[in-house]
């Protein structure tokens, strides 16, 4: 038997040691337990470890693999955001208000995760219904960044990206509402992609701003964040949003183009004034040495710098109606009360946290007689204009790269007592969400200070390979690893 | 100020929220500070502008009228906070005559 490094594996050279019977899914399983023990009372990921399931499913798949059968991800030790149901696991979306809540059924990505034997580890924290860009808006503890305790791991899907950082599992799924993959995979130097609006059903996610929302990959390389989306992607009946197209070979596509140039663009109010420096620089290297290969274009998305403002109206706006379910009726916690209205405003009061309060105000507030014109519907124009500046681009251009934050992790509680400050950190990635393209963060260096830099590629709607596949080109030019330091001693 | 204390204190009734009177004190600065932000949107012209919903066009996908079996009936039963029987108590919600 190969000793197990988790250091250096990925879920495509697990699976290879699994099928040369290297390694068992339950020595890989033992393993990634055994990095939460040691690592995870520091970085706080898990808000649920599955540790007896997840052993379970290890030995069901080393029985299954002894009989010769075999599937994409089988025996595969994964963790789950916390807001994706697993069938009678707990699905608290980090809230009070869900604490004692069991998924009666799958999100549809996680039935296609089990149907290819995929074992789930734990499920991961997250800002409260995935409202927050560092993870601290959890109501039970805040994640910290395996780079550097000290700082958030970004958010919302920050614990998903911090457990991949630290090998607690090969792989994560998480959600992307403005940016809550892309921005914890920069935060925590691990590859994190959304994919584009309706390639993954959204059944079983619990809803934030449907209109926004999509799951998706987390992973150490390119390869094995494609090769989780090829898992996940796909119509699905039981979304109306979910896009009916085939879905191509994207490990294929990927490893076909290798040399395939591209033109890129950059558009110019993403580079603008108050970028981190040393942040810029990295990013600048890369954008030089893209020179050789690819044609490199300045680009304008100039309604740009009113996204984030008509995020803020729309996000909240579909929140106030998604959230309303949370009533103490059905499910959840329930305040007592001898009135109904009471009992509703009771439960909610002490089942929310301040963020999520906050963004249920502003959004009844935009959606409100006498103001409805003059927020929501005006947010909703100013989408078109931002829709309207990306399909402009992608007319002379096929693909776009910026940077995913404006700077490198902040310090846990450096930005939680001012509100705006957080929202305009997602400065980057919301417009994205708010065209509904695919977009992936991927690391591309270190700071002096040994904090992870990223880039973001953006396509067109349902070019998600063209993105992986520049994404994977770049990953192969910079050749690096990226494992945090804690994992060195 | 863009919001006033007795505004937030209707809107929290609109969505079901209650707050003390300091909560709400620090609530209105809050909203406040953001909706002075969203002013930034009414610079621009969207007269001639169609709003977006979604971002991809798509349509509300037809399916076949049948009766599927939902299996997991016990297992929503299970997170109801108060059951008789099969059914959900909540507190009274109307008057004896």
């Amino acid at each position: 038997m190969t000793e197990i490094d988790l250091k250096e594996l990925t879920i495509l050279s697990a699976l290879k040691l699994l099928k040369e019977r290297k390694i068992s899914s339950k020595e890989l399983v033992e393993e990634s337990l055994k990095q939460i023990k040691r690592l995870d009372p520091l970085i706080k990921a898990f808000l649920y470890v599955n540790e007896e399931g997840a052993l379970k499913a290890a030995e069901l798949a080393d029985k299954l693999r002894e009989k010769g059968e075999d599937r994409k991800l089988l025996g595969i030790p994964i963790s789950i955001k916390d807001n994706i149901c697993i069938k009678g696991l707990p699905t608290t979306c980090a809230s009070k208000i869900l604490q004692n809540f069991i998924s009666p059924y799958d999100a549809t990505a996680i039935e296609k995760l089990k149907a290819e034997g995929a074992i789930f580890i734990g499920k991961t924290n997250l800002d409260e219904f995935a409202m927050g860009s560092s993870t601290e808006n959890s109501a039970f503890f805040p994640t910290h960044n395996p780079w550097d305790l000290e700082r958030v791991p970004g958010g919302s899907s920050g614990g998903s990206a911090a457990a991949v950082a630290s090998r607690m599992g090969l792989g994560s799924l998480g959600s992307d509402t403005g940016g809550s993959i892309r921005q914890p995979a920069a935060f925590c130097g691990v590859v994190g992609m959304k994919p584009t609006y309706g390639l993954v059903s959204r059944f079983g996610l619990v809803a934030f701003a449907s209109s926004l929302d999509q799951i998706g990959p987390f992973g150490v390389t390119v390869e094995d964040t494609a090769y989780l989306l090829q898992i996940i992607a796909g119509h699905d009946p039981k979304d109306s949003t979910s896009a009916p197209i085939s879905v191509p070979d994207f490990l294929k596509f990927i490893k076909e183009n290798e040399k395939t140039s591209y033109k890129i663009g950059l558009p110019k109010e993403y580079f603008e004034s108050g970028l981190d420096e040393e942040m810029t620089k990295i990013i600048f290297e890369i954008i030089e040495k893209l020179k050789a290969k690819h044609e490199i274009k300045e680009i304008s998305l100039p309604h740009t710098e009113y996204a984030v403002a008509t995020y803020y109206i729309i996000a909240p706006s579909e929140a106030f109606s998604n959230l309303a379910r949370y009533d103490g009726v059905k499910y959840g916690f329930r305040a007592e009360s001898k009135n109904l209205i009471e009992m509703y405003k009771k439960s909610r009061a002490l089942g929310f946290g301040r963020e999520v309060k906050r963004r249920i105000m502003l959004g009844a507030y935009s959606l409100s007689a006498g103001y409805y014109d003059a927020f929501y519907l005006k947010a909703s124009k100013v989408r078109t204009l931002i829709l309207q500046d990306f399909l402009s681009a992608f007319e002379e251009v096929d693909l776009i790269l910026t940077p995913v934050t404006p700077s490198p992790p902040f310090k846990i509680g450096e930005k939680i007592s001012d509100p705006l400050q957080m929202y305009l950190s997602d400065i980057f990635t919301i417009p994205v969400n708010l065209a509904g393209l695919p977009g992936i963060s991927i690391p591309v260096g270190l700071t002096s200070s040994n904090l992870p830099v990223a880039i973001q590629i953006i396509g067109p709607h349902f070019k998600d390979e063209h993105v992986l596949s520049l994404a994977y080109q770049i990953e192969k030019e910079i050749n690096m690893k990226f494992i945090p330091p804690i994992l060195k001693n | 100020m863009a919001i006033s204390l007795e505004e937030v204190y209707k809107i929290a009734h609109l969505c079901r929220l209650e707050f003390t009177e300091e909560e709400a004190k620090v609530l209105t600065e809050e909203l406040s500070k953001i909706l002075d932000y969203f002013k930034k949107l009414q610079t621009l012209n969207t007269e001639n502008v169609k709003p977006t919903f979604h971002a991809l066009k798509i349509k509300t996908p037809f399916r076949e009228d049948k009766v599927k079996e939902f299996p997991y009936i016990e297992d929503i039963l299970k997170n109801a906070p108060q059951l008789c029987e099969r059914m959900i108590v909540v507190p009274k919600v109307v008057k004896a005559p």
